[in-house]
């Protein structure tokens, strides 16, 4: 029952803040949203689940109530947590409270919407990444749409209409794509009676797809995985459908641009690796060589985007694709450390890509301008924020002992000797070459912002950024240090879910 | 408990709607001085709500279902009380209260509200009784009943050049339209001698040279079915008449008037004409009615996405949705294993869409009380005056998309499922495809009233009251739609219980 209560929990505290005066929804926001927090730790340090939940390992916090039934199927409430999902919802809960914290600052206009919609959406996340019933998890999956839809279109810059909508047709023309690639291979699966992905896990691994409409069983299976692969890819997102990313991040405020780099991108990962890689192995590892090639272009191609930029906020933002390119990667490679790096590699990312973008958000309050010829040697006027982002870039380009580090480590280690990936050493080495183009484009953004002397072209009076801008700054580099240093508090977990959908694989050739 | 009362305590709903509807009519003729809007009003909703009462509880107390003995018949067979007819008579009784309780604020100044009240819940009585005929002959008796106050409705603002002209061409359609229909009738009972439902079936199964009449009568019913649920070829008069009449009864023709349509058809063509007999004799309105729904759902979304007034693209989304409820016929089949299924999706589907439709018709209502004008750039910011009404019009706009967290989508979802579980595949493709062109025009309203800047910083100020009656019935229905979802388990599976009872 603790996922319900969670769940239940951030929903009532979105409706209590929405109701709540603008003036002190804000901080009422902040309390509430250190409830979940605490109720993920504490799953967390009780969590005794083994083995994927997908694949018939223990789930931890498993309930299963059925919810309706209809022409022979059931749909159920079906949620749990196993050793992937449980880093991502701790990870949600705790950039909940410091992306609030971080929007007290920028947001000056309908707070108690604003505030009460970001906890909306974390409640739709958490649904997300605890759902193991398929309609459960599309209802939460189109429900986080909605929030981020109002949040980048009301409180967002100046074409926060264009990218609104943009993001809105982008991601539910991806979601219908994937619908249809789902619902294919559940009419298929003719003796299987539910939407519960473990069940239809273990269905499709044991040879359970018919023949439908006079379509082969692979044929349905490769069909369907193409169809979720290019829904999930919009999400991510991969080149070539990652052009909503930029636009919604330059639009959105900080806060949301916090919540969108650093889990709402996850959602797609982790439903990649959910759908495509533990439903379908045998597909994916047919479809390697593409696959694979697909997210080093992503890594190499986002990376050079962002050498081009001019906009802080669009470097992180295409960084942020270069980087989603990595967790493709090492998702493809089906290795041990390859599927657990990858998984790693998302909350090490959310972590790090929050705060870059937090980071970039209080220069902005200060400054009003994120053109990176706009200014220089802010590191004189606001030494602390500063010095944060500084550490969070070289956290950016793999800085050993940090979680950006251990997360790319990983995933090279998986990819170089992959058995599933052809030519896996000639991928790993170009994808490899992407952090050098990390550390060009951040090095040299940085120089000419922060360093040398003070300048600014408009005329806002620069001093150090308030206590309750930094604070959430700190608090996230603390956590990647101490992700970086102890990888094995969530490693150990996330390897223990990945192993089985690693050896779930039949290796062709 | 049920079976000690009288078979006929079946018909409460339909007595407790016609009490109403003659009790204000009563009050009206008696003491008009005494009347007064609110306590009309509040008569009319009472008894409204007391027929959905009445309904719920004799579903849930299994009244007429296959568990209960099966369905009562009443009258020498001419009426037929069973779930699908009190489910249906609940949707007529929510839409009711809702229109009821708006109207009040949308009729404030008006002369005579009271006939207006008696008016709608005649209709209802008229709507209730369609969903209980057993007889071809009741079936156009209540049709009549409910087209008669629906005219004069959509004309009753009479000062409203619009209302008038409205009215005059719903009516012109509608006549002809009803005697399409009764030829119909009349070439069907020749080829089967029977206008009792079981009758014509019979008949339909030994045709003996007549099955070109037979035809021609069934062609002309689907006529019929077509104009009273605004569906291709008979849908030009809803965009007029939904836009020129007042907005509550273009919420009440839109939402319950087409459900009544829906149930004629759900009845005639499993019980009068099942889809076995009539391909043994030749007659394929599968085919016919596969045809109409493709189309339907194609227009009606194709000409909404080019409106720009937000009425007129409900009335032509709600000619959409006609389509998508068609499936519920169209894809009917001889063997098809998932007959029942299809039939009730379709069913819940209407079920959620007298909800979320009403309530989008009943915001603009508001909309039309306050005077902000008509088309989309009118709503522009609304949300800024009228945070929780426009809240409660996003639920309605995402949900009649079919966006997933609201009820639309589980009814939608499940009623293209039947489809392609009964060998359907191409319509359950027409409506997916329909369903993501829908979203364009639906999220063109949410972005008007929660992102675009109002015109002008004083074209709020019309936004001087708060009529609570509006606000309560949008909102309830907005609570409504959202409820739906996780309530979604009862409804869908007494549809279905109810459907399968016809097959």
């Amino acid at each position: 029952m603790m996922i319900e209560a969670l769940i239940g929990f951030t929903f009532v505290a979105a409706l209590l803040v929405l109701l709540a005066p603008d003036e002190w929804a804000g901080r009422l926001a902040f309390a509430f949203s250190l409830l979940p927090f605490a109720g993920a730790l504490y799953l967390w340090s009780g969590f005794d689940g083994a083995g994927n939940a997908l694949t018939g390992g223990d789930i931890a916090y498993a309930t299963q109530i059925e919810w309706l039934e209809v022409g022979g199927r059931t749909v159920s409430w079906f949620v749990g947590v196993d050793g992937i999902s449980l880093p991502l919802v701790v990870l949600t809960t705790f950039l909940v409270p410091l992306a609030i914290v971080s929007a007290w600052t920028p947001i000056d206009a309908r707070q108690s919407q604003f505030y009460g919609l970001m906890l909306f959406m974390e409640a739709n996340l958490l649904g997300v990444f605890t759902a193991l019933d398929f309609f459960l998890w599309f209802v939460f999956w189109e429900a986080v749409l909605v929030p981020m839809y109002f949040l980048i279109g009301v409180w967002g810059g100046p074409r926060r209409k264009y990218a609104a909508i943009k993001f809105f047709v982008y991601t539910n023309a991806a979601s219908l794509l994937m619908f249809i690639g789902f619902m294919s291979l559940t009419f298929a699966l003719g003796d299987t009676q539910s939407f519960a992905l473990p069940e239809i896990t273990q269905a499709i691994a044991s040879g359970g797809l018919e023949t439908w409409f006079g379509i082969s069983p692979d044929r349905i299976a490769m069909i369907a995985f193409v169809a979720m692969f290019a829904g999930f890819a919009v999400k991510v997102p991969i080149v070539p459908v990652h052009t909503w990313l930029p636009d919604a991040h330059v639009e959105a405020p900080t806060p949301v641009s916090v919540l969108l780099a650093g889990v709402l991108l996850k959602m797609g990962t982790y439903a990649l690796l959910r759908f495509n890689f533990t439903m379908l192995p045998d597909q994916a590892s047919a479809l390697a060589v593409p696959i694979a090639a697909i997210a080093v272009i992503s890594v190499i191609y986002g990376a050079m985007l962002a050498l081009a930029q001019k906009d802080l906020k669009r470097i992180v933002a295409y960084s942020s694709v270069s980087s989603m390119g990595y967790v493709i990667l090492g998702l493809v490679v089906f290795t041990e450390y390859g599927v657990g790096g990858a998984t790693f590699q998302m909350v090490a990312h959310g972590l790090i890509s929050g705060l870059m973008f937090m980071a970039v958000g209080v220069i902005y309050n200060a400054t009003h301008t994120r053109m990176v010829g706009d200014m220089s040697g802010m590191a004189d006027r606001m030494p602390v924020a500063v010095g944060i982002l500084v550490a969070g870039a070289f956290g950016y380009m793999g800085l050993p002992l940090m979680a950006g580090f251990a997360g790319e480590f990983f995933i090279f280690v998986g990819s170089f000797s992959a058995p599933a990936l052809p030519y896996a050493p000639l991928f790993t080495a170009l994808a490899m070459f992407g952090i050098v183009i990390v550390a060009g484009y951040l090095l040299s953004a940085m120089q000419s912002t922060l360093f040398g002397p003070f300048e600014l072209e408009t005329d806002y009076e620069v001093g150090p950024a308030p206590f309750h801008d930094v604070a959430p700054l700190a608090v996230l580099l603390v956590a990647i240090i101490v992700l970086g240093v102890a990888p094995d508090i969530f490693f150990e977990m996330i390897r223990d879910a990945a192993l089985p959908v690693v050896e779930g694989v039949t290796i062709n050739g | 408990m049920v079976n000690t009362l009288p078979q006929v305590a079946a018909l409460l709903p339909v007595f407790l709607l016609a009490f109403t509807g003659l009790a204000l009519l009563l009050v009206d003729t008696i003491s008009p001085d005494a009347r007064s809007n609110t306590s009309m009003a509040v008569v009319g909703a009472l008894g409204s709500l007391a027929a959905l009462a009445a309904s719920v509880w004799l579903v849930v107390s299994g009244t007429g279902s296959a568990d209960t003995g099966g369905a009562i018949t009443l009258f020498a067979e001419a009426i037929k009380v069973d779930t699908m007819a009190l489910f249906f008579t609940a949707i007529f009784a929510s839409v009711t209260a809702l229109v009821v309780v708006a109207a009040h604020d949308y009729f404030h100044d008006h002369a005579s509200p009271a006939a207006f009240y008696s008016l709608v819940v005649f209709a209802a009585t008229g709507m209730a009784l369609l969903a209980a005929a057993n007889s071809l002959a009741v079936v156009f008796v209540a049709l009549e009943m409910v087209s008669l106050p629906s005219y004069v409705l959509v004309a009753y603002l009479k000062q409203d050049r619009g209302s008038v002209e409205a009215g005059m061409k719903y009516f012109l359609v509608g006549a002809l339209s009803s005697a399409i229909f009764l030829f119909g009738i009349s070439l069907v009972y020749a080829a089967t001698g029977s206008l009792l439902f079981a009758g014509v079936a019979e008949g339909i199964g030994s045709l003996a040279g007549l099955a070109g009449v037979a035809g021609l009568g069934i062609v002309m019913i689907v006529g019929g079915v077509a104009y009273k649920t605004a569906s291709v070829p008979f849908h030009f008069w809803a965009p007029e008449a939904y836009e020129g009449a007042p907005a509550p009864v273009s919420a009440f023709l839109s939402s319950a008037s087409k459900a009544a349509g829906f149930v004629v058809a759900f009845r005639l063509f499993t019980e009068a004409f099942p889809v076995g007999a009539s391909l043994t004799a030749g007659i394929d309105w599968v085919l016919a009615f596969g045809v109409l729904a493709a189309v339907t759902m194609t227009l009606g979304n194709f000409a909404a996405a080019v409106q720009e007034e937000v009425k007129r693209m409900l009335a032509y989304s709600s000619i959409g949705h006609a389509g998508y409820v068609l499936i519920g016929v169209a894809a009917l089949s001889q063997s098809g294993s998932a007959n029942d299924a299809v039939m009730g999706a379709a069913m819940a589907h209407l079920l959620v869409y007298g909800f979320m439709n009403t309530g989008a018709f009943l915001f603009v209502a508001m909309a039309e009380r306050w005077g902000v004008g008509r088309t989309f750039e009118d709503y522009a910011g609304l949300s800024r005056r009228a945070p929780v009404a426009s809240v409660a019009m996003a639920v309605f706009m995402f949900s009649l998309a079919g966006l997933p967290p609201f009820a639309g989508f589980f009814s939608k979802y499940f009623l293209f499922m039947g489809a392609i579980d009964n060998g359907f595949l191409w319509l359950a493709a027409f409506g997916a495809v329909n369903s993501v062109i829908s979203l364009y025009y639906y999220s063109r309203v949410v972005k008007a009233l929660f992102i675009d800047d109002p015109a002008s910083s004083s074209s709020l100020d019309a936004i001087d009251v708060r009529p609570t009656g509006l606000y309560a019935a949008v909102v309830f229905a907005a609570v409504a739609t959202v409820l739906l979802l996780p309530g979604f388990g009862p409804v869908i599976e007494t549809a279905e219980a109810a459907a399968s009872a016809l097959f």
